[in-house]
């Protein structure tokens, strides 16, 4: 069936680093979503050019409303007007949700790997949020709550170039906080500050075998990020031995522009 | 490889990035259909499959042999699709209501 064309409009708008930032959508007759999936979104012109893109839904299938977390690139055709010109109240034309193949929702359980780089981070933080409404539910309702945990435990390695530019960072530590079962690790390519003692590399293999769970595990794995660094994650996962089908890719192109 | 020296590599992604496209044509989602490659016989999910973008569409390549498993594009006011590298697409079937 096509999936209709919506208006959406915006409802709020959220500094999430200094180039990234998060819009909160009301779409009408939204039908629900799925974690990990995308949006296209359609700019119009005055004189009818029409410019699409492809973008990850950041919110929670139980959250209110559609949130898109858009970074800013210099070159690009439309998030320079995502990321700096959108205002609440704007309408914003997109259709979805889209793909089901890099989803995940509790009844796919665990252990959940996932791998991200710069805003790569979009789709894989809609995961970590269902994943804390729906154990948050189970708990409420009286259900097996550590159980649950047990079986879904979760880790997040993620690559960003600065602190500042960790995408969620404040949102992350508490989710980790308050969760034994959640492993935040960062690593941060170009920051300069002495008090990061995490990690400074980029992602490779000897880390990913140091963060992730042993391949007999049988872990689920997500991975997102510029295209680079995706092929170079799931190249190392596989040399590690994880079962290549277990390890699923959303490459942004090199640019990033999208998702 | 040929592609990355002329530089299509750059827009290497996801069958995933095809979905919406795809939308318009067919029913279910076909990133979860599980397509044959017509080239080396390797089944897939398409969501699995590699993705280059174009100005005007998709060209959907199998991750192991690089052949052209399906062909999608906006020519004007109709959408053109090609389906001559897939030998097989197997859709998961809705449950009836």
């Amino acid at each position: 069936m096509t999936i209709a064309w919506r208006v959406a409009t915006v409802a709020d708008v959220v500094a999430e680093t200094p180039r990234a930032r998060t819009i909160l959508l009301d779409v009408p007759g939204w039908p629900g979503h799925r974690a990990g999936q995308h949006v296209d979104v359609r700019l119009t012109a005055e004189d009818g050019y029409q410019a699409e893109r492809s973008y990850s839904i950041a919110s929670a299938p139980e959250d209110a409303r559609v949130a898109l977390t858009i970074e800013r690139l210099d070159d690009g055709e439309v998030s320079p007007y995502l990321a700096d010109a959108l205002r609440a109240g704007d309408p914003l034309e997109l259709r979805g949700p889209i793909g089901g193949y890099f989803v995940w929702d509790l009844a796919v359980g665990g252990p959940l790997l996932l791998v991200a780089g710069g805003s790569g981070i979009v789709p894989l933080m809609a995961m970590l949020r269902h994943r804390a409404a729906a154990l948050r539910m189970a708990a409420a309702v009286g259900g097996p709550d550590g159980d649950a945990r047990r079986r879904v435990p979760a880790r997040l390695l993620y690559s960003a170039r600065t602190w500042d530019d960790v995408i969620y960072r404040d949102e992350l530590e508490r989710l980790a906080a308050e969760d034994p079962t959640l492993e935040v690790v960062l690593t941060l390519t170009r920051e300069t500050s002495a008090a990061w003692t995490g990690f400074r590399r980029r992602i490779d293999r000897m880390m990913l075998a140091e963060v992730a769970w042993p391949p007999a595990e049988r872990p689920h794995v997500f991975v997102c990020g510029p295209t680079p660094l995706v092929e170079a994650v799931a190249a190392a996962l596989v040399e590690l031995g994880h079962e290549p089908a277990r390890v699923k890719t959303e490459r942004f192109g090199p640019t990033g522009e999208g998702r | 490889m040929q592609r990355e020296a002329d530089g299509t590599d750059a827009l290497r992604l996801d069958g995933n990035a095809a979905a919406g496209i795809l939308s318009e044509i067919f029913v279910p989602d076909l990133t979860t259909a599980r397509a044959t490659c017509a080239g080396c016989g390797a089944t897939r999910e398409m969501g699995a499959l590699l993705v280059y973008a174009h100005g005007m569409g998709m060209v959907v390549r199998c991750p192991g042999c690089d052949a052209v498993v399906l062909v999608v594009a906006r020519a004007g006011p109709r959408l053109w699709l090609d389906l001559t590298g897939a030998r097989r697409i197997v859709v998961p079937a809705v449950p009836p209501a």
